[in-house]
């Protein structure tokens, strides 16, 4: 087969994870920027967005586009909420303290994580895309027929949203009150408490919003993915790596960051297996944190 | 001389635990068997997280090392028993070792994570030499080499004392240790880690020799799990396996020396009710980690000492 | 004989220089203040001297060593001993174990075993014997702050270098304090940041006037109270 045609579907592929992994990211990001809060949990959000997803669009009939869209607005509100309610009943109490919140999240992955085994149950289960549209790809037509030379108006439909999500997230946090106040409270806690800025407040919402993004992310990809208890493990690793490289609290970063390791991710699983991959990028990360621990991209640490 | 009561107290605990092989019914008899391997494992972890402050999220790596050192010689190498365990022993020593040097170069949420990353990276290593390793699959070791000095290691009344012999030198070492003058500054570390490198302690190689010492204890375990139980496998190095000691300590007390092993039987016997309820047990794990979190950072023996004048190391 | 000296000890922060100190000499024996105004960078000066903060650049000699480079906590071994300006000590451990963990050190580089009666004997200068067993943390303030100084002097310093020590005592405190300085500085050196100047006249033999990171003036205090520049820089001129 030729190479390039395949280089060439495997960078749209990852054009794809790229995009789903940058939402996911960008919502650990804004929680560590702003909380100083590394949630190991987030995985599990972003597993509970799938879920949902599939709950909705069992259970809404007609046609698959109705389904999903209903999802793609209430996964994000619920696990939203539910994060938001975390953050008030756990990790407010414990003060924030670092290491002490880490123990708390990690707790929180196993709740979630079991509690979706519970209700969800342990198949996969897929969830059909409002759309699919087969795309052949003109410049390779006729050079490789029958080996799959196409992609899906779905794939691009996904990498359109994201990059409006982003631009909305963008415009969120630049242009508004809200982002002003999260922006103020990630600078200088104390200060933005002495001016007025109810910072417990701010806590809940940027960690249910930064769980909403992975939420979101999770609908967008489930019609392509299928939705499983065990899922959030992956997005995790990944967002921490995109995290850690991209530089802790960078949102840029962070968006540099994801386009790289997920147009990596799809053009290296053409020539390494996932799990070689996933070895090398872990110990990657690893080696970040020990040499340079303020990230690659990030400013220097305070 | 006064006599020592925290040594007697030990002493006591662990004649009691013997004594327990004649009470106790074969099935609980052969889950304390267990709970004694996990708790070794756990009583090392102290010693790192409880006594000097350093918050591991890796050590499942070291258990599975030394799982893998002693399997892995026995399986490819023919070693007997007797030396596939030290064989294990010496392996995770030498990894923590390797992984400290590296992973103490950063502090609190780093090195939290650079520890997870590590132990991560090494799961999916024996993911990986799936050929070897049999990945999550795993390997039986065959019982008929499972034995030491003529004892068969598999056998129920053996496996048990075995298992107490492990744990109940693992609790001594521990105890001097934490009483030594090593002891007090790797406390002293914990308490406040500038003062102590302005009182000309040089921090790194004690706070190193603690990320050694909690890899050899996981590496005893993990190897004294292999040759005991039989089994050798990938999902010993998962991430559970490394919360699992942290649980322990904090449920049990930590920087208490019997803290780990009251944690080990509280929730392995949590875990194993759950089990019979829902096959989503582990929902036991997040429940303990965030209550334990929220209201009772110093564990149940934690609480204890604090009413005993802190006689109890 | 000079037992400490740096020589164009330079600080920089990213693009504030803190400390750029072209030549200090400390004599053995002396008792020598540092002053000047908030920020004038005594602090960080001294975590220069004994190794908190590696300098941009410059060089310090101990005993006639180099000692630049080397660690804080090898420093310490040589007999430079430092007590923190914010008290830092263990809360959580009996003031004994506190004293201990110094004593042992020193008992340990001087291949010897007295470390208890070293600790002892700490506590027992401050006036901290009675209170040995309690914990440091529920302690008055006053007394975290002679704690601290007793770790100090558990370490046997040739060269003990005291951050603000007499900060937030009482008058009654500052006395006992100031009789416990005179009875360290016959077998050590002091260095001793201060800004309570009645503590600086009644103990200091020479004074080190600093501002803006620089040694703006040195002297006998009776110099020093007549340095116009001194007047200046105090006054916000």
């Amino acid at each position: 087969m030729d190479f390039g045609p395949q280089l060439f579907l495997a960078s749209l592929d990852g054009m794809v994870t790229a995009a789903v992994l940058a939402l996911t990211a960008l919502g650990l990001s804004l929680v560590f920027g702003v909380m100083r809060v590394v949630n190991v949990a987030h995985g599990e959000f972003f597993m509970l967005g799938a879920v949902i997803a599939w709950f909705v669009a069992s259970n809404i009939g007609g046609h698959a586009a109705i389904g999903f869209i209903a999802a793609l607005i209430i996964a994000p509100l619920v696990v939203g909420a539910i994060a938001a309610a975390a953050d008030w009943i756990v990790l407010k109490r414990l003060d924030y303290e670092p290491e002490a919140t880490i123990v708390a999240t990690i707790g929180l992955l196993y709740i979630l994580q079991q509690g979706a085994l519970v209700t969800f149950g342990p198949v996969a289960q897929a969830v059909e895309p409002p759309f699919n549209k087969r795309i052949e790809i003109p410049w390779f037509e006729g050079a490789n027929v029958g080996w799959g030379l196409f992609t899906t108006s779905y794939k691009l439909f996904v990498i359109g949203a994201t990059i409006a999500i982003l631009i909305g997230v963008w415009l969120l946090l630049s242009r508004t009150k809200i982002g002003l106040v999260m922006r103020a409270t990630q600078l200088d806690r104390e200060t933005a408490q002495a001016f007025g800025i109810p910072v417990e407040k701010v806590y809940a919402l940027t960690f249910g919003f930064g769980a909403a993004l992975a939420a979101l992310a999770a609908v967008l990809i489930v019609p392509i993915q299928q939705a499983d208890y065990l899922m959030g493990g992956d997005p995790l690793l990944l967002s921490f790596i995109v995290v850690i490289i991209g530089g802790l609290g960078s949102l840029r970063g962070t968006l540099v960051a994801a386009l790289i390791i997920g147009m990596s991710d799809g053009i290296i699983s053409v020539f390494f297996t996932p799990t070689l991959a996933k070895i090398i990028a872990t110990l990657a990360v690893a080696m970040v944190l020990v040499f340079r621990p303020q990230g690659l991209f990030g400013a220097k640490a305070q | 001389m006064k006599p020592d009561r925290a040594l007697l107290l030990h002493l006591a605990v662990i004649a009691a635990l013997f004594a327990m092989q004649y009470v106790l019914p074969a099935y609980h008899q052969g889950n304390l068997a267990r709970i004694l391997v996990l708790a070794t494992f756990a009583t090392g972890y102290n010693i790192l997280f409880g006594y000097t402050g350093l918050l591991s999220l890796g050590h499942a790596l070291f258990f599975a090392a030394g799982m893998y050192g002693a399997g892995m010689t026995m399986r490819f190498l023919d070693w007997p028993a007797l030396a596939a365990f030290p064989a294990g022993i010496v392996a995770a020593t030498l990894l923590a070792g390797m992984i400290g040097a590296l992973a103490l170069r950063t502090t609190g949420v780093a090195f939290m994570i650079v520890t997870l990353m590590f132990a991560q990276a090494g799961y999916l290593t024996i993911l990986y030499f799936n050929e070897f390793t049999r990945g999550d699959e795993g390997f039986v070791i065959v019982q008929a080499t499972r034995n030491i000095l003529g004892f068969d290691l598999s056998n129920d009344d053996v496996r048990f004392v075995a298992a107490w012999l492990i744990f109940s030198v693992g609790l001594l070492v521990a105890l001097a240790v934490v009483r030594s003058r090593m002891g007090r500054v790797l406390v002293a570390i914990r308490e406040n880690e500038e003062r102590t490198r302005m009182l000309g302690f040089d921090p790194f190689p004690y706070k190193l020799s603690a990320v050694a010492l909690s890899g050899a204890y996981a590496g005893a375990a993990g190897a004294a799990y292999a040759l005991l139980f039989g089994s050798v496998g990938a999902s010993f190095a998962s991430i559970q396996y490394s919360i699992e000691p942290l649980l322990f300590v904090l449920l049990g007390g930590t920087g208490v020396v019997l803290g780990p092993l009251v944690g080990a039987i509280v929730i392995f016997y949590l875990i194993e009710y759950a089990r019979e309820v829902t096959t989503a047990y582990l929902i036991v794990v997040g429940v303990a980690l965030v209550l334990l979190i929220l209201f009772a950072r110093k564990g149940v023996l934690g609480s204890l000492r604090r009413r005993t004048d802190g006689w109890l190391p | 004989m000079t037992l400490l000296s740096a020589r164009n000890l330079v600080k920089d922060f990213g693009g504030l220089r803190a400390v750029n100190v072209e030549a200090f000499d400390l004599p053995a024996g002396e008792i020598r203040a540092v002053i000047g105004p908030n920020g004038a960078g005594k602090t960080t000066f001294v975590s220069l001297l004994c190794g908190r903060l590696p300098p941009s650049s410059g060089t310090i000699r101990f005993e006639d060593t180099d000692i630049t480079r080397l660690p804080a906590h090898e420093r310490v071994a040589r007999g430079i001993a430092y007590t923190f300006q914010i008290t830092s000590i263990y809360p959580n451990l009996s003031l004994l174990d506190n004293v201990m963990l110094p004593a042992q050190r020193r008992a340990s580089l001087n291949g010897t075993a007295d470390a208890a009666a070293r600790a002892a004997e700490a506590l027992e200068r401050v006036g901290l014997t009675d209170r040995a067993q309690e914990m440091a943390g529920v302690q008055a303030y006053g007394h975290q702050r002679l704690l601290e100084v007793a770790m100090g002097l558990a370490l046997s310093p040739k060269l003990l270098i005291l951050d603000e020590p007499t900060q937030g005592l009482a008058e009654g405190e500052i006395e006992t304090f100031i009789a416990l300085i005179r009875d360290v500085a016959q077998d050590a050196t002091v260095l001793l940041i201060e800004h309570n100047m009645s503590v600086v006249m009644a103990l200091a033999e020479r004074i080190t006037v600093m501002n803006f990171g620089e040694v703006l003036a040195e002297g006998t205090p009776d110099e020093i109270r007549a340095n116009t520049d001194v007047q200046t820089a105090y006054l916000g001129g």
